[in-house]
């Protein structure tokens, strides 16, 4: 425990040495946050619901997402691929501490920088100027847990695509697709509800809504009682599939694992 | 003039051959960027599923601006976009390297690199052109043919020139790239919709501050002869050409600025 800290404080440590970064990603996301706030609005100057969600739900949608963008990390993460590329894996292997658990800790210490500092300020922005949804005291605990779970089921399919390195070499075309297909079927595109039916149902039943949309969906307060226990166990599933899917994964590449010159 | 573009066909001839090398990941690459590019324009379509109009365009005019955008945009960066690692140069201080040949350093940037996977979503854009231009059924007049001939370059300029003069901010700052960002790629999602639903002082600052505006929605008004919604002279409807000729002259005067200022890294 005391490791997994002291790893989870460096990972917070690495993203705060940029404050310039920090700042112009926070500038970016406000922007977006914006044109997708007006685009959406557009949408219900024709009607009042779209799903379950009216004017308010959208925005505060649209906002909250750009703000967890960096939290829940849907872009590309390819630090596990590049040491199994140029063989520093083997070094991570022997070691008395598996690579699984050392990538969630420094996640789990990244992650909660990125909220404060990448999400908290595009948030507010966009709560000053739009009339936003602000959720009861027990949404936002739920949410909380939500969120946490997110970024572990995040960090378990980023895990998972940056182990096929090990079996090939240039995982820049299967990046590009986990991206893609994680961007639209988190919610990040569009909230999950936008779609047409079917395609919805199939969205749902993927693990990428549990990175997005389902926390969202949790500080909107669309769950309840049961529904809300059950949601979140949902996640919690996706968490551990996935992270023993990425558990076989190492085992098996590790022992296919050839590294090469000297 | 003329010999800087054939040192630049030279020099990205040279790229262009040694990513042929490998044909078949070449081809998959070029695909996959083609493909993915259309989840891009599926979220044009799914807001379409849900409404009939967005304000006052339907799904066609929008997907006549949201190709016109994508394909200046694919273009652009195809010729540029390595300047999102520019600030790296900076850092390392090899920007020095430029300095001290016989060629202007932003020519040498600019020719450094040149990735023609980056086709595939050009190639995806001029998919929903053909698209739009299709259902939209428009009266082929020269005026028309004229216009949207001159739109695409004039958006390429346009967009470079938002990118370099960000890139320029890299003499300052060299971990604030991501500024950049909001106005390319926010600039391209910006134009591939209405600028008529945004809101005014977001307008007046990204669509005529930086002119985004005059990427798609003002040469759009013209081609479906649609009076314009926000009531804008209709003179603007051609000045794309002359808006994107004068700020290329102006990033060329805040390059030139920011090369002067700049102090190598050393060491």
């Amino acid at each position: 425990m005391r490791l997994d800290w002291e790893i989870a404080k460096r990972g917070w440590r690495r993203y705060a040495a940029y404050p310039w970064a920090t700042a112009a990603g926070v500038f970016t996301n406000t922007i977006f946050g914006f044109l997708q706030a007006y685009i959406l609005l557009a949408v219900f100057r024709h009607r009042a619901h779209v799903g379950s969600y009216d004017a308010t739900d959208t925005v505060t949608y649209v906002w909250l997402a750009q703000a967890l963008i960096m939290t829940v990390y849907v872009f590309g993460w390819q630090e596990l691929a590049l040491r199994i590329r140029d063989g520093s894996i083997a070094t991570d292997l022997s070691r008395p501490l598996d690579p699984q658990r050392y990538w969630l800790a420094f996640d789990l210490g990244r992650a909660p920088f990125h909220l404060l500092f990448r999400g908290v300020l595009p948030f507010v922005l966009g709560g000053l100027v739009f009339q936003l949804h602000y959720p009861s005291p027990l949404d936002a605990v739920a949410f909380a847990f939500s969120l946490a779970l997110a970024v572990v089921v995040s960090l378990g399919f980023r895990f998972l695509y940056n182990a096929a390195a090990f079996w090939i070499l240039d995982i820049r075309g299967v990046m590009t697709v986990a991206i893609t297909v994680n961007l639209f079927f988190s919610g990040m595109v569009l909230p999950l509800g936008f779609l047409p039916h079917g395609l919805e149902t199939v969205a749902r039943a993927l693990p990428f809504a549990a990175i997005l949309q389902t926390p969202i969906d949790v500080w909107l307060g669309k769950y309840h009682g049961p529904d809300l226990a059950g949601v979140i166990a949902l996640q919690a599933s996706w968490a551990i599939v996935l992270l023993w899917l990425g558990r076989l994964a190492l085992r098996g590449g590790s022992r296919r694992l050839v590294v090469q010159g000297g | 003039m003329v010999e800087s573009v054939v040192l630049w066909r030279r020099l990205v001839g040279a790229q262009v051959r040694s990513q042929l090398q490998y044909r078949a990941s070449f081809a998959l690459d070029l695909g996959g960027s083609f493909l993915i590019s259309f989840i891009d324009f599926l979220a044009v379509l799914v807001i379409f599923h849900n409404v009939p109009r967005l304000g006052v365009w339907s799904v066609r005019e929008v997907a006549l601006l949201y190709a016109l955008s994508s394909i200046s945009f694919a273009l652009t960066d195809l010729l540029i976009g390595h300047l999102d690692q520019f600030p790296q140069k900076i850092r390392d201080g090899n920007f020095d390297i430029l300095l001290v040949r016989p060629r202007g350093s932003l020519f040498q940037v600019v020719a450094s690199d040149f990735q023609l996977r980056k086709l595939g979503k050009a190639a995806q854009g001029t998919f929903v052109l053909v698209y739009a231009l299709t259902a939209l059924q428009l009266d082929w007049t020269p005026g028309r043919i004229a216009l949207v001939i001159v739109t695409i370059p004039a958006g390429i300029v346009i967009f470079a020139s938002v990118w370099v003069t960000g890139a320029c901010l890299a003499f300052w700052t060299t971990d604030g790239g991501e500024f950049t960002n909001a106005f390319t790629y926010g600039g391209n999602f910006m134009a591939q919709y209405p600028i008529d639903i945004y809101a005014s002082w977001l307008r007046r600052f990204l669509c005529y501050l930086v002119p985004i505006g005059f990427v798609t929605y003002f040469p759009a008004l013209y081609l479906l002869d649609r009076p314009d919604p926000l009531g804008l002279p209709r003179f603007l409807e051609f000045s794309s050409p002359a808006v994107a000729l004068a700020v290329a002259v102006l990033t060329g005067i805040v390059w030139r600025g920011a090369v002067r200022h700049y102090r190598s890294a050393g060491g």
